[in-house]
């Protein structure tokens, strides 16, 4: 008997391996925890016989993962996941091209540009920045409403803003900073704003998290979490900058490989479906197809019009470039400079 | 506890068996107990050693096009049309350096090469491309089939897109050399430094002050301090961040104390991994100052020496091994140290949390990898020199030693109380915060109290479900990692003959040590998830999980069941041996019953140890083996910091309750132990 066969007899043993059952989808995502009981009812409800494994994690993370494990797949479907991220998996081979049925409703610019497409957007999610009423009250501070309002000496060490290396909300950012103001002003914007940043956090959300407790009062993060806080009695205003806003779409994708490809296709299915759409509008502004959109409880009205012209493509070939030279500017600053 | 640190000072004393003059054949006992030193060692070997080279060799990889292997060839109307290698048509197509290009994205297609289907003037009938490489060179596809190797791929203008050349990996240094010259990264090695100094300072004065009072005054409460000082032990390190951002954070309870500096750097780096190394500093401080000669403060009074000259030429040359060895023992926990700087560090980069940066961050293994290596090089600088140290100190104590007993003296007693006071005041400050923020309702502006944050709805993270699966991990690293510890070091100790065989494992088990947390994960990343190695099967499941906390942890049980075996005289064998019984007789029916309290003492260290990881496993869980301590650090990234302190709290009871079992079982214990007392 070999090592292996050793091991994996005493894991079989012990219950410890964690093998595919039938019926069983396992789903990377990247969307927020708090949505996820609904999709998973939804889903299961249209498809009984079919259940949904989620792994939920940060988009770094999620593409972290699914990356390492590349040449040995664990995951059926990634789900609601940037598309920036999954144009990354793209490049690797990755993903299993599929036209999920109804894919027809889906407006061109949420799908990938080959046909059948890689990848789906179903639903977006933008830029947006939380900021405490309670604690601007306090300092006796307007409400910023613009990028350029963030750089007034007078927001000096109360704003925090995502890693753009970590975040995809904060590469988001930085991106549609480059593509509103052009290259060179864009990196003149994050010098002035990098004075009045006190601190870069890991995730997207821990931002806005941030500005609710008032831990730092200005947190550039986006649209969902405001809103998900106010309605938790947090005192926050979501603000769409006036010079618009960078956003990306919650995309999925089959991942090649996967030893479950008709289910995998079913939830591929669902997820463009009017049912799935009617779910996304109680949380998203903006959809993939435009029908079933609705305002959102204590966002802006003009958040739509305030999407900038985003250049997935771009932003995605660049990333590398441009994270290199954000850190070369910002992270090296490290020194616990900010009081 | 104390027992699980002291034995480092006599485990490197152990080398070839006294040459016995009469060589015995070696019987079916000894090829038994060989077979299962080379079971042990196979275990630390595929759990430890390759993992570990496996990523050093990961580390010195590169993504690149290999040029050079691709041929190319375009059809402008009139046949093809040799390009040659796209090594030689790079400048021509505007193709950027092989590594660079990678770097930017991992395919290339024909499309990027030819914008708009052109070649120059003209539009492009076709392509052909060719890779006559092998497996590290990449991969050429045309609609996601891979071409074999030499065989020609073509594509037309409207399929420029699906014909993909997929970059390769070369070996190179370019990853050091990367790091070496990005000085946002290089600036973490003096930042990691300077925290570790600034802990290991602290934390040693304010341990030994803890000691010295409990070990050498007659103050009162010393049980009830000695169980204070060791709450940090039972709870997630991260702990520590969030009360310090509770504490003195901008809404914080106490921010005035700051005096407008901020908490988020250094100093809060600082001030969290004192409270979580400070356990294990006062053990070890606290078993050297236990074991004083008190001969030799009697001749200090009958010399009429003062206090003050006693205290610095007997009590501190006495401690001097323990001070250095718990000295080393901090500087290691806090340079390895992940929890606290990930959530107070705010900008101020160090080594460990650079490693999840790059890795869970930037997807960027292979800088991962780098900066794995670099935080090797002080953690096992720092593992070696207490060893030696250490070692040392075996000839200290003679056999007519007489242990010291402190006498009362007022002003001594009620100022040792007094600071013990302060000391246990603050950690059971920096627990109660962690509890009172896991009960409000909405930090800091609705505080009523509630258990909402305990019901984990909608975080991250996997709540109540990562709880259980923790508990379960738990339980098994405690049950076979005491099980293998045991019979390793049954082995290293009382095994006869193939001394290198014993000497080897014994090194083994010494090795975890100095391995950070993150660096045995990322290592298994590379390892496991390789499909070409057999031990696949067990990535993604429990049994990852289990191994890697269990050699993760290694070191100091192996210690802790050598001590005690040590004890043990060798004659039981010799007897057993004589009267013709099986060594796994002597095994089960003396040894193991003798040592039981030891292995409790063991199984109750792995357990604690297994609920508050966060860095063996932070790299490795999956969907259905999420873990507490993770959740914990999942949700204060997300930003739901309360329900982060309402897991850590939820830990903290859970090995509270672990240790009262532990107690009980003891006592209990205790009376089969009864022979030992005359």
């Amino acid at each position: 008997m070999t090592r292996t066969t050793i091991l994996a007899a005493a894991a079989a043993f012990l219950g410890l391996a964690g093998a595919a059952t039938a019926g069983e989808i396992t789903v990377y995502t990247a969307l927020e925890a708090d949505i996820l009981p609904v999709y998973k009812k939804s889903f299961e409800e249209k498809h009984p016989g079919t259940t949904i494994r989620w792994v939920r994690d940060s988009t770094g993370i999620i593409t972290a993962k699914l990356l390492a494990e590349k040449n040995n797949p664990q995951a059926d479907v990634v789900l609601g996941t940037a598309a920036t991220s999954l144009l990354l998996l793209d490049a690797e081979g990755m993903l299993q091209p599929y036209a999920p049925e109804g894919v027809k409703k889906i407006e061109a610019r949420f799908l990938d540009k080959n046909t059948p497409p890689a990848w789906v957007g179903t639903n977006a999610w933008a830029a947006a920045l939380c900021v405490n009423t309670a604690e601007m009250e306090k300092r006796k501070l307007p409400i910023p409403a613009s990028w350029a309002d963030l750089t007034k000496p007078e927001y000096k060490g109360l704003i925090v803003m995502p890693n753009p290396a970590s975040s995809g909300t904060g590469f988001l950012d930085v991106s549609s900073w480059l593509q509103i103001f052009g290259e060179e002003k864009g990196w003149a914007y994050m010098d002035a704003l990098d004075k009045n940043v006190a601190t870069y956090t890991h995730s997207g959300s821990k931002p806005c998290s941030l500005a609710a407790s008032g831990e730092y009062p200005i947190g550039i993060s986006f649209e969902f979490r405001a809103a998900r806080l106010i309605n938790q009695g947090a005192p926050l205003v979501a603000v769409i900058p006036a010079e618009g806003i960078g956003w990306d779409m919650e995309a999925s994708a089959i991942i090649k490989g996967t030893d479950n490809e008709a289910d995998a296709k079913k939830l591929m299915d669902w997820a463009v479906s009017d049912e799935a759409m009617k779910i996304y509008a109680k949380n998203y502004a903006i959809l993939g197809n435009a029908a079933f959109e609705e305002p959102i409880k204590n966002l802006p009205a003009n958040l739509k019009t305030k999407l900038i012209d985003n250049k997935f493509d771009w932003a995605a070939a660049n990333r590398a470039a441009i994270l290199q030279e954000w850190q070369r500017r910002y992270d090296a600053k490290s020194e616990p400079k900010k009081g | 506890m104390a027992r699980l640190r002291a034995p480092s000072m006599a485990d490197l004393a152990l080398g070839a068996p006294s040459a016995p003059l009469i060589r015995p054949k070696a019987g079916r006992d000894d090829r038994l107990m060989l077979a299962f030193v080379l079971m042990i060692g196979a275990y630390l070997v595929v759990s430890l050693a390759l993992p570990l080279g496996f990523m050093l060799w990961k580390s010195a990889e590169v993504r690149a096009f290999a040029y050079g292997v691709v041929e190319l060839q375009v059809d402008v109307g009139q046949g093809f049309l040799s390009l040659g290698t796209l090594e030689e048509a790079a400048p021509r197509l505007g193709l950027a350096d092989p590594v660079d290009q990678a770097r930017r994205s991992a395919s290339l297609t024909a499309a990027q090469l030819f914008p708009d289907a052109r070649f120059g003037e003209r539009p492009l009938s076709a392509v052909r491309m060719r890779l006559s490489g092998g497996a590290s060179d990449g991969v050429l596809e045309l609609g996601g089939k891979a071409a074999a190797s030499g065989e020609w791929v073509e594509a037309g203008p409207r399929d420029l897109r699906r014909l993909v050349l997929r970059a390769g990996t070369i070996r190179s240094l370019g990853n050091y050399i990367a790091y070496f010259s990005n000085p946002a990264l290089t600036n973490s090695i003096v930042n990691s430094l300077v925290v570790s100094l600034s802990t290991t300072l602290i934390t040693v004065l304010a341990a030994f002050g803890f000691a010295y009072a409990l070990q050498r005054t007659c103050m009162p409460l010393k049980g009830l301090f000695r169980t204070i000082a060791m709450v940090p032990i039972l709870v997630p390190s991260l702990l520590a961040g969030l009360s310090l951002v509770y504490l003195f954070g901008n809404q914080g309870l106490l921010k005035g104390l700051m005096m407008g500096s901020s908490i988020y750097g250094a100093p809060g780096i600082v001030a969290g991994c004192v409270f979580f190394t400070f356990p294990h500093a006062f053990l070890i401080i606290a078993t050297a100052l236990a074991i004083s000669d008190a001969r030799l403060f009697e001749a200090a009074r009958a010399l009429r020496t003062s206090p003050t000259r006693t205290f610095f030429n007997v009590t501190l040359p006495g401690a001097r091994y323990g001070v250095i060895s718990a000295a080393f023992v901090v500087f290691t926990l806090t340079i390895t140290e992940f929890g606290v700087p990930k959530v107070v560090g705010g900008d101020y980069n160090v080594l460990a949390v650079d490693i999840y940066k790059q890795v869970v961050g930037q997807q960027n293994f292979a800088m991962g990898a780098v900066v794995s290596v670099i935080l090797l090089v002080p953690a096992v600088i720092a593992f070696v020199v207490d060893r030696l140290v250490t070692a040392r100190q075996v000839a200290l104590l003679t056999a007519r030693a007489v242990p010291y007993a402190p006498s009362r003296n007022r002003a001594l007693d009620a100022s040792a109380f007094l600071f013990c006071c302060v000391v246990a005041g603050l950690l059971l400050l920096v627990l109660g915060v962690a509890q009172y923020a896991s009960l409000v309702k909405f930090w800091p502006y609705n505080l009523t109290l509630s258990f909402a944050h305990f019901a984990f709805e909608g975080v991250d993270g996997g709540g109540w479900e990562s709880y259980f699966n923790s508990l379960r991990m738990a339980f098994y690293v405690a049950v076979i990692g005491t099980a293998v510890v045991f019979v390793g070091a049954y082995l290293v100790e009382k095994g006869r003959g193939f001394a290198a065989a014993r000497a080897g494992l014994h090194f083994l088990a010494m090795m975890p040590m100095a391995i950070p947390g993150l660096v045995l994960g990322l290592a298994y990343i590379f390892f496991f998830n390789d499909r070409a190695n057999p031990l696949n099967v067990v990535y993604g499941t429990m049994a990852i999980l289990v191994i890697s906390s269990i050699t993760h942890f290694y070191t100091v049980s192996h210690l802790t069941a050598l001590t005690a075996l040590k004890a043990m005289d060798k004659e039981f064998e010799a007897v057993a041996a004589s009267l013709k019984q099986p060594v796994t007789r002597v095994f089960t029916r003396v040894t193991l019953p003798v040592c039981l309290p030891t292995a409790l003492d063991i199984a109750a260290y792995y357990f604690v140890n297994a609920m508050t990881t966060v860095s063996a496993v932070v790299f490795l869980y999956a969907p259905s083996t999420t873990l507490a301590a993770v959740a914990a650090l999942n949700m204060d990234d997300a930003g739901q910091i309360q329900g982060a302190a309402a897991m850590c709290m939820l830990i903290f009871y859970t090995n509270l309750g672990a240790r009262m079992v532990h107690a009980l079982l003891s006592r209990g214990l205790a009376r089969t132990q009864a022979w030992r007392i005359r």
